[in-house]
C-alpha cells in the first residue's frame, strides 16, 4: 500500500512540476500576477510530494518490503538499518528519486530565501526548475519506476552491493548530487534571466550564493568519493580518471569557472554572455554525466545498444535542454550589453584567462572520457585511456592556473599595473621557491615536479597572506588588528580560504605522488616488514562473523624504532550475497603520513592460517588532499554568507 | 585492431597466463627495491582486463597477480621498461595500455588537448581586440542618471 501511496505522490508531484513549469512561465511572460503568484504555492507543494514519495520507498526499505522490485533487488534482511536506509539511493531508480528529492529542495530553498526577488524573476526561476524537474519525473516514471512491485513476493532480497555498504557511501551521493542538482538553481537564474532580458548585476548577485552552494557539495561530494575510494577499495590511489569520476569533475571545473565569471559579471558587468554560457554548461555537463553514468554507456558501448530506453531518454532530454537554452541565448545574446572597459591587465583579463583555461581542461577531460567510447562505437578498436594519459594533459594546464592564482587578487578592476603587482609579489615568490628547494631536499631525494607543485602552492599560500594583510592594514584605521582582520568582508576572507585550500590539496597530491612507498608483500605470520622506518609485524589472521559477511580478520602491529605504536586490523569480507571478496584497508592516518595495510589473499587458498599477500603503503601528506578540499568548501560557505547577498532585502524590495 | 583479434589474444592470454608464471623466488626480487620501484611504476600503466577499470597494481584480480609476477620475471631477465610493454601489447592488444600509443586513431586524442589550449587562447585574444574596439565606439558620456548608478555602485565596492 505505502509504494502506492509514494507512487501515485510521484505522479502527482510530476503534474504539479508541469504547472509549475508552464503557468508561471507563461503569467511572467503575458504579465499575469495571479498565474505568477503560483509559483509560490506549487513549489511547496512539489517539494511536499517529492519528499512524501521518497519517504515511502524509504519504509518499504525499512520494513523490507521485498514485493517492491527495487528493495528486493537492492535489500536484504540481513542488512544493517542504516544500510538499508541508503540503498534507498544504492541503485538507479533510487538514486534518481533522490536527485529529484535534492533538486525539489533547492527549489524549496530559492523559493523561501529569495523573499528580496522580484516575483517575477522568482516565478521564471521556479517556473525553469518545475519544467527540468518535470522532464526529470518523466524519466523516472517511464523507465525507472522505484515502486514497482514484484508480484508475488520474494521471500528475501539481493543485497545492496557490497562496495556501498559503507559510512561514506552513505554520504557521498546525496553530497555529490547536492551539488549537480545545484547547478540546475544557477541555471534556471540563467534561463530566467535570459527570458527577462536582464542580465544585469542584479542577476549576477542573486546567481552568486547559489552557484557557490553548489560548489561547495560538489567539492565535498567529490571528494568524500575519493576518500572512500582510498581506504575502501584497497589500492591506495584517490582518484583514477575512471569516467563516473570525471562526470563529476567536469561540473566542477565548469562550475569553478562560473563563480569566478560571476564575480566579474557582479562588479563590473562584464562577460554576461560568457557567464550565462557557463550556467548552462555547467548544468549540461551534469546532464551528461547523469547520462554517462546511468545509461551503461560506460562499462560497454554494447550493453548500451541492447537496451537503450534509458540512455536515448537523457540524451533527448539533454539535447532539449541544451537546444532551447542555446536557442533562447542565441535570440537574446546579441543586445546584451559589453561592460566596463578593461585593460589588457586588470582583475577581468585575469578572471577571464582563469576562465579559458578551466574550460580547456575540463574539454580535455571530456575528449579523454568520450574518445574510447567513440573509438569503440565506430568500430575502430578498443583503446583504454587512464590516469597516465590525463595526467600528462591536465597538470600543464593546470600550472598557469594556479600560477594566476597568486597574482589575480592583487590585480585591480579595470587596470592593473604590472609592476605594481610585481613588486608586491615578490617577496612571496622568494619565500616559495625557498620551501620548494627545502623540502624535497629534507625528504632525501630531488623530484622537480614535485618542486613546482611545492612553489605553487607556497606561491598561492604566501600570496593569499599577503593580500589579506595589506587590506586587513588599509582598512584598518583606527582599530585593533584583530578587529580590522575580522571586519573584512567574507566573500574576500572566503576567497582568500579556498585559495588556501587549493594550495593545501596541491601540497598532498605533489608530496604522495613522489615520496609515497609501497610494498607488496608475501607474509607468515611472525614476519616483520619495513616500509620508511614503520615496522609491520603480521600476528596472522582470524575470523570474524559480521551480520551479513565472514570476513578473514588480520592483526598486525605497527611500530617505529622498537617503540609499538599501535594495532592494525585490516579485513577481508566474503559478503553472504556477492562472491566478490571486498577489502577493508587499515589505516593510520595522521597529519604528516597515513600508514596503510590491506590484505591481498591467502597464499594458499585452503591456509588461511599460513602466508598472505599483503600490501603496505606509507603516504606522506595524502590526507592534505581531502583536507585542502574541506578548507575550499569552507572558503565557498564563508563567501556565501557575505553580507551584501543579505542587504539586497532592504533595497529588492523596491524592484518588486 | 579489430576487436575479434583482440580477444583473441586476450582469452589466449588468459590461459597462458598462469602457465608462464613461475612461483620462483620471489621474495627475494620484492627485496630488491629498484626492480620493485620499475614493477610499481609499469604495472601502474597496465589495464587488468579481467577488472572494472583498474591497473594491474591496484588489482588483487588473479591475472593481475600473475602479470606482475610476470613482470618481475621479465625485470630479472634483464628486458626493458619498452620491451615488457611490448610484450603485453603484442599478447593484449592496445587495450592494455593506459597510456594510448600515438598513432592514427589516438591522433585526435593526443593532439587534441594542444589544439583546444590553443583555440582557446586565440578565441580570448580576438574577443578582447574586438572588445576593447567596440567599448571604444559605444563609449559616449554618462547621463545624469547613469553618473548617479554608477557613483552608487563605485561607493559600494569601496565599502568592501
Amino acid at each position: 500500500m505505502i509504494p502506492e501511496l509514494g507512487h501515485f505522490a510521484l505522479i502527482f508531484s510530476a503534474i504539479v512540476a508541469l504547472l509549475l513549469g508552464t503557468l508561471p512561465l507563461i503569467g511572467a511572460h503575458q504579465g499575469r500576477p495571479a498565474w505568477i503568484a503560483l509559483a509560490r504555492p506549487a513549489t511547496d507543494v512539489f517539494a511536499l510530494l517529492v519528499t512524501f514519495s521518497f519517504l515511502c520507498l524509504t519504509w518499504a526499505f525499512i520494513a523490507n518490503d521485498f514485493s517492491v522490485v527495487y528493495v528486493a533487488q537492492h535489500s536484504n534482511s540481513l542488512l544493517p538499518i542504516e544500510y538499508r536506509i541508503s540503498a534507498v539511493w544504492g541503485g538507479h531508480e533510487g538514486s534518481l528519486l533522490l536527485w529529484m528529492l535534492m533538486m525539489s529542495w533547492w527549489a524549496l530553498a530559492v523559493r523561501l530565501f529569495s523573499r528580496q526577488l522580484p516575483d517575477v524573476m522568482l516565478a521564471r526561476v521556479l517556473g525553469t526548475l518545475g519544467l527540468v524537474c518535470f522532464g526529470f519525473l518523466l524519466f523516472i516514471l517511464f523507465t525507472s519506476n522505484p515502486f514497482e512491485r514484484l508480484l508475488p513476493g520474494v521471500a528475501e532480497g539481493r543485497d545492496l552491493n557490497p562496495l556501498l555498504q559503507d559510512p561514506g557511501l552513505i554520504i557521498h551521493p546525496p553530497l555529490l548530487y547536492m551539488g549537480y542538482v545545484g547547478f540546475s538553481v544557477a541555471y534556471a537564474f540563467a534561463i530566467a534571466a535570459l527570458l527577462s532580458g536582464k542580465l544585469d548585476a542584479a542577476w549576477a548577485r542573486w546567481s552568486r550564493p547559489w552557484t557557490t552552494a553548489a560548489w561547495v557539495f560538489l567539492t565535498l561530494g567529490i571528494a568524500m568519493g575519493s576518500w572512500w575510494a582510498y581506504y575502501e577499495l584497497g589500492w591506495g590511489g584517490w582518484w583514477f580518471w575512471d569516467p563516473v569520476e570525471n562526470a563529476s569533475f567536469m561540473p566542477w571545473l565548469i562550475g569553478t569557472a562560473l563563480m569566478h565569471s560571476l564575480a566579474a559579471t557582479e562588479k563590473r558587468g562584464s562577460f554576461k554572455n560568457w557567464t550565462v554560457l557557463l550556467a548552462i554548461s555547467a548544468f549540461s555537463l551534469s546532464l551528461l554525466g547523469t547520462f554517462l553514468v546511468r545509461s551503461g554507456v560506460l562499462t560497454s558501448v554494447h550493453a548500451f545498444a541492447t537496451d537503450p530506453t534509458r540512455g536515448i531518454f537523457i540524451l533527448i532530454f539533454l539535447v532539449a535542454v541544451v537546444g532551447t537554452s542555446l536557442a533562447l541565448f542565441a535570440w537574446r545574446a546579441p543586445s546584451v550589453g559589453l561592460g566596463g572597459k578593461f585593460g589588457l591587465v586588470s582583475r577581468e583579463s585575469l578572471l577571464l584567462t582563469n576562465n579559458v583555461l578551466l574550460v580547456v581542461s575540463c574539454a580535455t577531460v571530456l575528449l579523454g572520457t568520450l574518445y574510447p567510447l567513440l573509438i569503440d562505437a565506430l568500430g575502430l578498436g578498443k583503446i583504454s585511456v587512464g590516469p597516465p594519459y590525463f595526467d600528462a594533459v591536465f597538470v600543464p594546464v593546470m600550472v598557469p592556473v594556479l600560477f594566476l592564482m597568486g597574482i589575480a587578487p592583487f590585480a585591480r578592476w579595470k587596470e592593473a599595473s604590472l609592476p605594481e603587482i610585481q613588486r608586491a609579489v615578490r617577496w612571496a615568490l622568494a619565500a616559495a621557491a625557498v620551501v620548494a628547494i627545502a623540502l624535497p631536499l629534507i625528504y632525501g631525494e630531488w623530484k622537480t615536479l614535485t618542486a613546482l607543485g611545492i612553489l605553487l602552492a607556497g606561491w598561492i599560500l604566501f600570496t593569499a597572506g599577503l593580500n589579506f594583510f595589506q587590506r586587513v592594514s588599509a582598512t584598518r584605521g583606527e582599530r585593533s588588528l584583530l578587529a580590522s582582520v575580522f571586519s573584512q568582508p567574507a566573500s574576500f576572507a572566503g576567497m582568500h580560504l579556498a585559495h588556501i585550500g587549493v594550495a593545501v590539496f596541491v601540497v598532498g597530491v605533489a608530496m604522495v605522488s613522489s615520496y609515497e612507498e609501497e610494498k607488496d608483500v608475501k607474509m607468515a605470520p611472525g614476519e616483520t616488514v619495513e616500509v620508511s622506518g614503520y615496522s609491520f609485524t603480521f600476528n596472522g589472521v582470524q575470523a570474524v562473523q559480521g551480520p551479513n559477511y565472514q570476513a578473514a580478520q588480520g592483526e598486525f602491529d605497527l611500530s617505529m624504532d622498537g617503540r609499538f605504536i599501535r594495532k592494525l586490523n585490516p579485513e577481508k569480507r566474503n559478503y553472504f550475497s556477492s562472491s566478490m571478496p571486498m577489502t577493508e584497508a587499515a589505516i593510520d592516518a595522521g597529519l604528516w603520513r597515513d600508514v596503510y595495510v590491506s590484505l591481498g589473499e591467502p597464499i594458499n587458498p585452503d591456509q588461511p592460517e599460513g602466508e598472505w599477500a599483503v600490501r603496505v603503503y606509507y603516504k606522506p601528506f595524502v590526507d592534505w588532499i581531502w583536507g585542502g578540499c574541506v578548507i575550499m568548501s569552507l572558503g565557498g560557505l564563508i563567501a556565501m554568507f557575505d553580507r551584501r547577498y543579505r542587504n539586497r532585502r532592504k533595497t529588492g524590495g523596491k524592484q518588486a | 585492431m579489430k576487436p575479434f583479434f583482440s580477444s583473441l589474444l586476450l582469452v589466449l592470454g588468459l590461459i597462458s597466463g598462469p602457465v608462464f608464471a613461475s612461483a620462483t623466488n620471489e621474495a627475494a626480487l620484492a627485496d630488491d627495491p629498484v626492480a620493485e620501484k620499475r614493477l610499481q611504476e609499469l604495472s601502474k600503466e597496465l589495464r587488468c582486463l579481467v577488472c572494472q577499470n583498474e591497473t594491474i597494481a591496484g588489482s588483487n584480480a588473479e591475472l593481475a597477480v600473475d602479470l606482475r609476477r610476470e613482470i618481475r620475471g621479465m625485470i630479472r631477465d634483464g628486458r626493458s621498461d619498452r620491451e615488457i610493454l611490448d610484450f603485453m601489447v603484442t599478447r593484449y592488444g592496445d587495450f592494455v595500455l593506459y597510456r594510448p600509443p600515438v598513432k592514427g586513431i589516438t591522433l585526435l586524442l593526443w593532439v587534441g588537448p594542444l589544439a583546444l589550449l590553443l583555440i582557446g587562447i586565440i578565441a580570448m585574444r580576438s574577443y578582447l581586440k574586438r572588445r576593447s574596439s567596440q567599448v571604444a565606439s559605444a563609449s559616449r558620456p554618462l547621463s545624469a542618471d547613469e553618473a548617479r548608478r554608477a557613483e552608487a555602485l563605485l561607493k559600494e565596492m569601496n565599502d568592501k
